[in-house]
C-alpha cells in the first residue's frame, strides 16, 4: 500500500513542505488501524491538537492523514475483515497505561518508601534497561539519588557502598552489564547487604541482539559468580507486574540482607498494558529496623549474628556509635565477622548463606496452578509451566486449547530462587510438563536437576516473544505423544 | 550522639581508640605500619566521632588497612574501592570516607574508577600506597614500576612505561593532590591534615617501601645523604629552592613550556614560588613532570589544593531531603495525568 503518496495527496493544499507531509504517514497508518479495530477516534484528535497546539498546521496535517487512513480502510475494502475488541472486564479502580521499565521504576520507588529508606540507584546506560534510569532521575523530589557511574562495575559497587550506608540500593542493567557486575555481586553475597539488581534481558551472547528479547540470563542470574554464591532471583511476568516484582525484590533484599536479581526482558520493558493504580496502604509494609545496640553477650557488636528465623544479619549503618565494624570479601568468622580461614567455619558459612536464601521459601506463596476440572470432574494430564514474559502467550494458548475442549493446566513461576515449596509436588502431579522458554532450556535444566522430573523443554531464541499459536501447536503435539 | 572527637567513655578520642583487636599481618619492616600509626595518631584531632569515619579499600597489602581501624569499614574487591566509597559518600554526606589503595589496585585494575572519582570531586580522601610492585601476589611489576624492571613476570626487564600517579591525578582533575613518604611521619601527618581539611577528593601518593619484593625503592629520598639533593619540598608561598645548600631550584623552562630544575645558582627572580591554589592545573601538572629529565628529582608535599563544589553537595542540592521526600505524593505520580476509572461493573468509564 503506497502509504507515503496517499498521505502526501491527502495533505494537498496545506501550507507545509512535502517532507513535513511525509512525516504524517504514521497517522495514516494509525487511522487505518483504528478503522480495522473499531477504535474511537476522538482521543487521537485530542492528543494531536494538544501535542501540536503551537503548530496548528501540523496538527491539521496529522489529523487529515489520520482521517485519510481511516477512510481508506472504510472505502477501499482492501481488507476483508475488521475486528471488534470487546472491553476488558477489570477489577474496579483507577487505571493507567504503564510500560515495564516505568513499572519497575515505580515499584522501586514504592518499595523504598514502604521500607522507609532512601532509594539509591547506581547504573550505567545499557539497552534496554536505560529507561528505568531515565524515569528514576525524574523523581528527585522523592529523594531518589541517581548516580550515572563510569561503568557497570562502578554502578553495582556504588550501590553496595550506599547499601552499607543504609540506602535501598539498586543497580539496573542488561545481560552484558550483569556479566560485568559478577564479581561485585559475589562481594554483596559475602557482605550480606540488601541490593536489588534489575536485569532487563536481551538477546545474547555478548552484544547479541540489544533491542530484542530473550530469557537466557537465568543461569547467569542463578550461578554467574565464583564460589558458592547463592542469591534470590525473581522474574516479572508482564509490564505492569514489574511493579509488584520490584516491590517483592525490595522485600526479599531488605528482609534477608541479600542481593536480589530481578529479571525482566526487552519485551516487558518496552511493552505497555493497563495498570490498576494502587494506594500506598495496600502495598506491603517493608519497614526496616537498623541495628542500634550491641548484640553480643559482653556488650560487643556481632555483625554476623543472625536472626534465627530469616538467618539475616543485623544492618548496622555508619553513624551508629558502638557498632563500628569491618566487613569484606574475605571469609568471615561466624557471628563475629572478622577474617577467618578456618576450614569448618568456611564450610559452615557457605552452608549458612545457602540456607538463608533457601529460607526465603517460607515467605513466598505456593505455586498456584490453574487447572479447572472438566464437566466430569477430571483434571488435566499436561501442565504448561512458564516464567517471566511467557505469561501472556501461555495464557492465550491455554485459553485456546480449552475452547477446543482440551484440558491443560497452567502455572507460572515468579520466584526462581528459591522456588515455591510445592514446586516439586506440582510437577510430579502431571504426566507431562511443558516448559516454554526463550533460551535453550535453562529453567527446564534447573527443574530436572532439582526435582528429578523429566520436563519437556520447548525453546525459541529468535529475539521475539512466543506466539500463542506456536504454543498451541506445541501443546497439541506433546499431548498427542 | 557523642560530642565531637570524643570516645564513648567521654574522654577525647585517642589513637588507641582507633586500634582493633586484629593482629596486623603486614610483613616485618613494611612501610604500611608507619602509615597506619600516622593515620591513627592524627585522626582524633579532626574531632570526628569514630562512628562517622569509614575506611574503604580494594585488594592488596594496603587494602587490609580497614581491618586495623576501629571505625566502619569495607574491604572490597580489587580496584573498586573508589566506586564503593562513592556510593557510600553520596548516600551519606555526613560521613568522613577514606579510601586506602595501592599502585596496582588504584592504577591498574581500578584506574577507571580512580580517574572518574577525581573528576567528579567526590568528598573522599584517597591514600595510595605506592611501593612500585605487586606485593600480595609476591612480586610482579606494577603500573608504577620503572621501565626495564626485572620481576617474576618480567625476567628480561619490563617493557611498560610507568604511570606518574600525580600527573594522572592532576590530569584527571584532582582538586587536591599530594605526595608524601611513609618514612617521614611529620611530613605525612602534615599532608594528611591538609587532605582532611580539603572539601572534595584528596589524592595522596605515599611512597611506601616493600622490604620483601622491592626493597630500597625510595632510598634516594629517605637516606640522609641523598634526600636533600633529590627531594623538592613543596611549601605554599615559598620559592622552590632545594638541595643540600639550597643551590638547586625549580625554574620556568626557557621554551615557556613547563618547569625544570636548575642545579646551580638560579636567580631569585627565576625561581618559581609554589602556589598549590593556582586555578589552572597546568602548573601542578608541570611540577609533577619535573623529574622527567632526571627521574630522581621528586617534589614532596601538596601539589594542588583548590576549592570546587563537591559531587555530594551538587547532588544533594538537586534531591529532596528525606523529610521532604517522605511527604511527596507517590500516589499522584503513579496515577499520572492520563488515567481512567473502571467501575464496579468492570467496564471502562472515561473520566480523564
Amino acid at each position: 500500500m503506497p502509504i507515503t503518496s496517499l498521505t502526501v495527496r491527502a495533505l494537498d493544499g496545506l501550507d507545509i513542505t512535502r517532507k513535513e507531509g511525509e512525516r504524517a504517514k504514521n497517522m495514516f497508518a494509525l487511522g487505518l488501524l483504528s478503522w480495522m479495530f473499531h477504535r474511537p477516534v476522538e482521543p487521537t484528535y485530542e492528543y494531536l491538537n494538544k501535542k501540536f497546539a503551537k503548530k496548528p498546521v501540523i496538527a491539521e496535517a496529522n489529523t487529515l492523514a489520520f482521517k485519510a487512513g481511516y477512510n481508506y480502510g472504510e472505502t477501499t475494502e482492501a481488507f476483508a475483515v475488521s475486528y471488534e475488541v470487546a472491553p476488558a472486564h477489570l477489577p474496579e479502580g483507577r487505571y493507567r497505561s504503564l510500560s515495564g521499565n516505568v513499572a519497575t521504576s515505580y515499584g522501586l520507588l514504592a518499595g523504598a518508601r514502604r521500607a522507609g529508606l532512601q532509594l539509591f540507584v547506581g547504573s550505567y546506560p545499557i539497552t534496554p534497561a536505560t529507561d528505568i534510569l531515565h524515569d528514576l532521575v525524574r523523581h528527585k523530589r522523592f529523594g531518589v539519588k541517581t548516580f550515572q557511574a563510569e561503568d557497570e562495575i562502578a554502578g553495582v559497587c556504588s550501590a553496595i557502598g550506599a547499601s552499607f550506608g543504609g540506602a535501598m540500593a539498586v543497580t539496573t542493567t542488561s545481560g552484558p552489564g550483569l556479566s560485568l557486575k559478577t564479581e561485585a555481586l559475589g562481594l554483596a553475597v559475602s557482605l550480606e547487604v540488601p541490593l536489588v539488581v534489575v536485569d532487563v534481558q536481551r538477546g545474547g551472547p555478548s552484544t547479541g541482539l540489544p533491542t530484542k528479547t530473550e530469557q537466557a540470563d537465568l543461569m547467569q542470574a542463578m550461578f554467574g559468580r565464583n564460589g558458592e554464591a547463592p542469591l534470590a532471583v525473581v522474574a516479572a511476568r508482564s509490564p505492569s507486574d514489574c511493579f509488584d516484582t520490584a516491590i517483592e525484590a525490595v522485600r526479599i533484599a531488605t528482609a534477608y540482607r541479600t542481593p536480589v536479581i530481578m529479571l525482566t526482558d526487552g519485551n516487558l520493558a518496552n511493552g505497555s498494558e493497563p495498570w490498576r493504580v494502587p494506594s500506598l496502604d495496600e502495598l506491603p509494609d517493608l519497614t526496616v529496623h537498623f541495628a542500634t545496640e550491641p548484640n553480643g553477650e559482653n556488650g560487643e557488636f556481632l555483625p554476623y549474628l543472625r536472626d534465627p528465623e530469616t538467618l539475616a544479619r543485623p544492618w548496622a549503618i555508619p553513624g551508629t556509635p558502638g557498632l563500628e565494624h569491618r566487613i569484606g570479601g574475605l571469609e568471615k568468622l561466624d557471628k563475629v565477622g572478622t577474617v577467618s580461614h578456618d576450614p569448618d567455619n568456611h564450610d559452615f558459612m557457605v552452608r549458612t548463606r545457602a540456607a538463608k536464601i533457601a529460607a526465603i521459601e517460607r515467605t513466598i506463596p505456593p505455586l498456584d496452578v490453574d487447572d479447572p476440572p472438566g464437566p466430569d470432574g477430571s483434571t488435566a494430564n499436561t501442565l504448561i509451566l512458564g516464567w517471566g514474559s511467557s505469561y501472556g502467550p501461555v495464557a492465550a494458548a491455554v485459553r485456546r486449547m480449552r475452547r477446543m475442549g482440551v484440558q491443560v493446566a497452567r502455572a507460572h513461576l515468579r520466584h526462581l530462587n528459591p522456588m515455591p515449596s510445592n514446586t516439586g509436588d506440582v510437577l510430579r502431579r502431571y504426566d507431562k510438563v511443558i516448559v516454554p522458554e526463550l533460551n535453550l532450556g535453562q529453567l527446564a535444566q534447573l527443574l530436572r536437576a532439582r526435582y528429578l522430573v523429566d520436563v519437556v523443554s520447548y525453546t525459541q531464541v529468535r529475539g521475539l516473544p512466543f506466539r500463542a499459536d506456536e504454543l498451541v501447536d506445541t501443546l497439541k503435539e506433546v499431548i498427542s505423544r | 550522639m557523642n560530642g565531637n572527637g570524643t570516645a564513648r567513655n567521654g574522654f577525647a578520642l585517642t589513637a588507641k581508640d582507633l586500634k582493633t583487636d586484629q593482629e596486623v599481618r603486614w610483613c616485618p619492616g613494611c612501610g604500611d605500619y608507619a602509615i597506619l600509626a600516622a593515620v591513627q595518631s592524627f585522626l582524633p584531632e579532626l574531632g570526628i566521632p569514630k562512628e562517622n569515619l569509614a575506611f574503604v579499600s580494594g585488594i592488596g597489602c594496603s587494602s587490609r588497612f580497614p581491618y586495623y581501624m576501629d571505625t566502619y569499614g569495607i574491604h572490597g574487591i580489587h580496584g573498586r574501592a573508589p566506586a564503593i566509597a562513592t556510593g557510600l559518600a553520596v548516600s551519606r554526606p555526613d560521613l568522613s570516607v577514606w579510601v586506602v589503595t595501592g599502585d596496582g589496585d588504584a592504577l591498574s585494575i581500578g584506574g577507571n574508577h580512580l580517574i572518574h572519582t577525581l573528576r567528579r570531586n567526590v568528598n573522599l580522601k584517597i591514600l595510595l600506597f605506592n611501593n612500585r610492585i605487586y606485593g600480595l601476589t609476591k612480586g610482579q611489576y606494577s603500573p608504577t614500576s620503572e621501565f626495564g624492571k626485572i620481576t617474576k613476570t618480567s625476567p628480561l626487564g619490563s617493557v611498560d612505561y610507568p604511570f606518574n600517579p600525580l600527573s594522572l591525578a592532576i590530569g584527571a582533575g584532582a582538586t587536591f593532590a599530594a605526595r608524601t613518604l611513609a618514612t617521614d611521619r611529620a611530613h605525612m601527618t602534615q599532608v594528611l591534615r591538609a587532605a582532611a581539611a580539603h572539601q572534595g577528593t584528596a589524592f595522596i601518593e605515599i611512597y611506601q617501601n616493600c622490604e620483601i619484593f622491592n626493597d630500597r625503592a625510595f632510598e634516594l629520598f629517605t637516606k640522609p645523604d641523598t634526600r636533600a639533593e633529590w627531594t623538592i619540598p613543596l611549601e605554599a608561598g615559598q620559592p622552590l629552592r632545594f638541595g643540600p645548600d639550597r643551590r638547586s631550584a625549580v625554574v620556568r623552562r626557557t621554551d615557556g613550556l613547563g618547569l625544570e630544575v636548575r642545579r646551580d645558582g638560579a636567580d631569585d627572580a627565576d625561581v618559581v614560588v609554589h602556589d598549590p591554589g593556582a586555578e589552572d592545573p597546568t602548573y601542578a601538572f608541570a611540577l609533577s613532570r619535573i623529574g622527567d629529565d632526571d627521574a630522581r628529582h621528586t617534589p614532596i608535599g601538596v601539589f594542588r589544593d583548590v576549592t570546587m563544589p563537591t559531587f555530594e553537595e551538587l547532588m544533594t542540592e538537586q534531591v529532596a531531603t528525606p523529610e521532604e521526600a517522605s511527604h511527596a505524593d507517590l500516589e499522584k505520580l503513579f496515577a499520572g495525568n492520563d488515567s481512567w476509572y473502571v467501575g464496579a461493573n468492570g467496564l471502562h468509564n472515561t473520566d480523564g
